[in-house]
């Protein structure tokens, strides 16, 4: 019997498993896919918003804000990528200018700070080659890393004694005896809390629940991501001047100087296609050389696709967060619908206003055994000579560089492979490590690291997962020897 | 790094594959000692270790050998002279100044290099690279990497396959998945013209009965788990996809051959500048970059046809180490090569023009009965008849001594 099950193990869901480790609870993480940032926790642009560009007083901006402030103290805590680099929103006309004052406007009345207008000098001093008359910059913006977010969160969640269930989608959830019995991966479990973070399938939970007549949009995001080297020339996210739901295609660095073009934002009905589509990617191309005209196709070194969950009313205007409990159809149950951008900012924000609204209901014991602090795999690349001699000296494994474009060590790998997740992907591996994520896309760590995932987990060839379930990678042996 | 930590060596050579061995075996030879040879694999020989089909040498050695003999041949020599050659050693870092990183299990160490060998050869273009839409299911490989799977790994990733681009990888990779009872349905090539040589157009794709579609592409990928199916199209002179031409194939396997990419990271570090045409560094003839000190052959400076000219090219260099090792510094080479009509790019792209010197070329396209030449102000420097030119094979022409400064047009006529 868990006290609080979580459906959904991505940034919000793992937020929340993280946050109530701070009482005496049973935790459980029913997670559909075989890691943690499959979906929109790992598919998006990585980026730590202001909060300017919400309706005043939406609970988007609210969590957002408060999600943007306390950043730096959780990516201390959890030991994951941020850089409070800023980020500038440009503009060439009057009406676009007018537009960046009410921006200006809407984010300090949301509680946002550090937003102020740039002039055409200002901001190419700040940023080589950028397109623009003039800009807003937001100096609390910030990138991080959203798969180590994500991922960091989990562990910290299981640190803290939460239970993770990858791969266990729920297909059903009935309530008896004051308790909720969730089905989910062939298995039954009873809780007494249940929450619905399931993102994408935040719909069909909802329904489970009982709570009817969400009505859903998805938005699909294509992207384009350029080699590392670009980075080193693009010092803070650019952005085109924003609506209130829509960000515009931008150009941003990544925490480890990577350069994103996009998102595309087509709606779409279909929550699980991630297929990039040709007309996208030639928009993209166009649209951020507008932007940013330092880069060419020949920088290109993969594509990816994201989708984000909306809630609409009927006439398909898009909602704030929906966060509730309804104490007469599903008493003990937490509905979040609609988290979309900016839920990796305002992850650990929304985790606290959820355990908030379930304290009024019922008082946690604390616990004082709650360990805020986790650390990550050390990344060999971003240390100097001295501590990379020494690593070498006490561990040879660091000295073993698999994957060369990103310079990341056996040691590494094998940590990623035994990571407390017990995720078992080559994916799984990628996002804790970097490796196959440089230019050559694995072309040279690859066959290395597959091997070491059959030898470290003593798997077969034709066991090797990539990605999602079933997503094999070998028939077998080419033969037996 | 403190400086008593520091090593010293004559030439660093970074990269143990054809290139780098062949250098190696000819600065010995030549008298040099101090040489030590940074190989990031457990043993030498480079992508040669998997490439286990013959062809190899014909040039070189008068004979035809497989990738890891015709290795062997070197490495016996590099071994037969004790040449140093650090293996599962890591170049992390170049220095303008020479200063070269090397992390292996024994340690980390920095060595300061009188001169500094690049032939850390190339890489393949990927499907990311090429933007292919569609989503990342499994079974979409560069060839190379199906190649070390079969070969190296003994893992299978193919039965139903469909290859991308009419590289040498590719076709040969065609042969050897055919071989290994996968069914190889047909490859495809975007340019109008195929991308390898004859002598694999024959011997892998019509032995096999392979078809060979040119003016085509892979324009989507299918399947979202594992590769279900490409739709493949045909494409105008512009290399566009017609709108009406797309075809179904299903397939679990899309290997790419695509092209090759010189893996000059290091280059860049140590400040090297690179040819956007060859993606490989300026060089004059004596193969010295725009960095004083750092020489580059093989694969790292442009890809090659064949291994018997990266390892030439190779033996080239060492001539020209010696000779910086024994003055200090060569002379600058000063007069520009371009690229003229017909002709995609040079290398060397400068030279000091001295000595008569080899300049080597790709044309744009096939092209029938032309003259190659090279010219200097109004003077003919250099020409050569060729019956057939091929952008899949490289062309030698030799260059008569230069006078004065200005640039020599390089182009087919």
């Amino acid at each position: 019997m868990f006290d609080v099950l979580i459906i959904g193990g991505g940034v919000i869901g793992s937020a929340i498993a993280r946050e109530l480790g701070r009482y005496r609870l049973k935790v459980g993480v029913l997670e559909k896919n075989t890691d943690v940032c499959y979906e929109t926790s790992g598919r998006n642009t990585g980026v730590c918003h202001g909060g300017f560009a919400y309706d005043r007083g939406s609970l988007k901006a609210k969590l957002c804000v408060e999600g943007n402030r306390i950043m730096g103290e959780v990516a201390r805590e959890l030991d994951f990528p941020l850089k409070r680099c800023g980020k500038v929103l440009v503009g060439n006309t009057q009406e676009e200018y007018d537009r960046l004052q009410e921006v200006i406007a809407q984010g300090e009345a949301n509680g946002a700070t550090g937003l102020r207008m740039i002039t055409e000098e200002e901001l190419k001093a700040m940023i080589p080659g950028v397109k623009g008359s003039f800009a807003m910059l937001s100096e609390n913006s910030g990138i991080l890393d959203p798969f180590l977010m994500t991922i960091a969160l989990a562990e910290n969640a299981v640190h803290n004694g939460a239970e993770y269930f990858l791969e266990h989608e729920v297909t059903a959830i009935s309530r008896e005896d004051d308790t909720y019995v969730v089905t989910a991966g062939g298995e039954t479990f009873r809780t007494r809390w249940v929450i619905n973070s399931a993102g994408l399938g935040c719909g069909k939970i909802s329904d489970m629940l009982g709570i009817k007549g969400y009505k859903l949009i998805y938005s699909k995001d294509d992207y384009i991501i350029l080699d590392d080297r670009l980075g080193r020339d693009l010092p803070m996210p650019i952005y085109t001047v924003p609506s209130n739901t829509y960000m515009g295609i931008h150009v941003t660095p990544t925490t480890d100087g990577n350069v994103l073009l996009g998102p595309t934002a087509e709606d779409t009905d279909n929550n699980s296609w991630y297929g990039v589509e040709q007309k996208n990617l030639d928009y993209l191309y166009e649209e951020a050389m507008k932007l940013w005209p330092n880069f060419t196709r020949g920088d290109y070194i993969r594509t990816y696709c994201g989708i984000l969950p909306k809630w609409v009313d009927d006439e398909g205007r898009i909602q704030d967060y929906k966060i509730e409990i309804l104490d007469d159809i599903a008493p003990n149950a937490v509905n979040l619908v609609g988290m979309e951008s900016p839920g990796l900012t305002a992850s650990v924000a929304i985790a606290r206003y959820v355990i908030d609204m379930m304290q009024e209901r019922e008082k946690f014991e604390e616990n004082p055994d709650f360990d805020p602090i986790r650390k990550g795999i050390e990344r060999f690349s971003r240390l100097d000579e001295e501590t990379q001699a020494r690593l070498v000296e006490e561990n040879p494994d660091y000295g073993e560089l698999i994957c060369r474009c990103q310079k990341v060590t056996k040691a590494e790998l094998l940590q990623a492979i035994h990571n407390p997740l017990g995720v078992h992907t080559v994916t799984g591996v990628k996002y804790r490590t970097r490796a196959m994520m440089g230019r050559c896309q694995g072309g040279y760590c690859q066959m290395r690291i597959t091997r070491m995932l059959e030898e470290e987990l003593g798997i077969a060839p034709e066991e090797i997962t990539y990605a999602r379930e079933g997503s094999r990678m070998f028939f077998g042996k080419v033969r037996e020897v | 790094m403190s400086e008593q930590n520091k090593n010293t060596v004559d030439v660093l050579i970074v990269g143990g594959g054809p290139a780098g061995l062949a250098a190696a075996v000819r600065l010995y030879e030549l008298g040099i000692r101090d040489i030590l040879v940074v190989e990031r694999e457990n043993e030498p020989g480079g992508i040669l270790r998997q490439c286990i089909h013959d062809g190899f040498g014909v040039t070189r050695f008068g004979e035809s050998l497989s990738g890891p003999e015709y290795a062997a041949r070197f490495i016996r020599q590099v071994r037969e002279y004790g040449i140093r050659v650090m293996t599962g050693a890591a170049v992390t870092n170049i220095t303008p100044e020479r200063e070269v990183t090397v992390v292996a299990r024994e340690g980390l160490t920095v060595w300061q290099a009188k001169a500094v060998v690049l032939a850390m050869g190339c890489r393949e273009r990927t499907r990311g690279a090429l933007a292919i839409p569609g989503e990342r299911p499994t079974g979409v490989f560069t060839a190379g990497v199906a190649q070390a799977y079969i070969n190296l790994y003994n893992r299978m990733p193919a039965r139903e396959v469909v290859i991308l681009g009419s590289g040498d990888i590719g076709m040969i990779m065609a042969r050897r998945l055919t071989l290994e009872g996968a069914h190889v349905k047909a490859v495809y090539e975007v340019q109008p013209y195929p991308s390898g040589l004859p002598r694999n157009i024959q011997q892998c794709l019509n032995d096999f009965d392979i078809p060979l579609y040119l003016s085509h592409t892979v324009t989507q990928i299918h399947g979202d788990r594992c590769l279900e199916g490409v739709t493949v199209s045909q494409v105008d002179e512009r290399m566009s996809p017609i709108a009406g031409t797309e075809e179904y194939i299903s397939c679990d396997t899309l290997i790419l051959s695509v092209g090759l990419i010189p893996e000059n990271e290091l280059s860049l570090d140590a400040g090297v500048q690179l040819d956007p045409r060859t993606r490989g560094a300026y060089v004059d003839e004596h193969l010295q970059t725009s960095v004083p000190g750092i020489f580059a052959a093989g694969n790292v400076l442009r890809v090659h046809d064949l291994v018997d000219f990266v390892s030439m090219e190779a033996e080239a260099l060492a001539d020209a180490v010696h000779k910086y090792l024994a003055a200090g510094d060569l002379p600058e080479g000063k007069v520009k090569l371009t690229a003229g009509a017909g002709v995609h790019h040079t290398v060397p792209q400068w030279a000091e023009g001295k000595e008569p010197f080899t300049v080597s070329l790709r044309v744009v396209r096939p092209m029938d009965n032309v003259w190659v030449c090279a010219k200097q102000g109004g003077h003919i420097v250099g020409q050569k008849k060729m019956k057939k030119a091929l952008p899949a094979e490289m062309i030698q022409l030799k260059v008569n001594p230069l006078t004065g400064t200005e640039d020599v047009e390089v182009y087919v006529q």
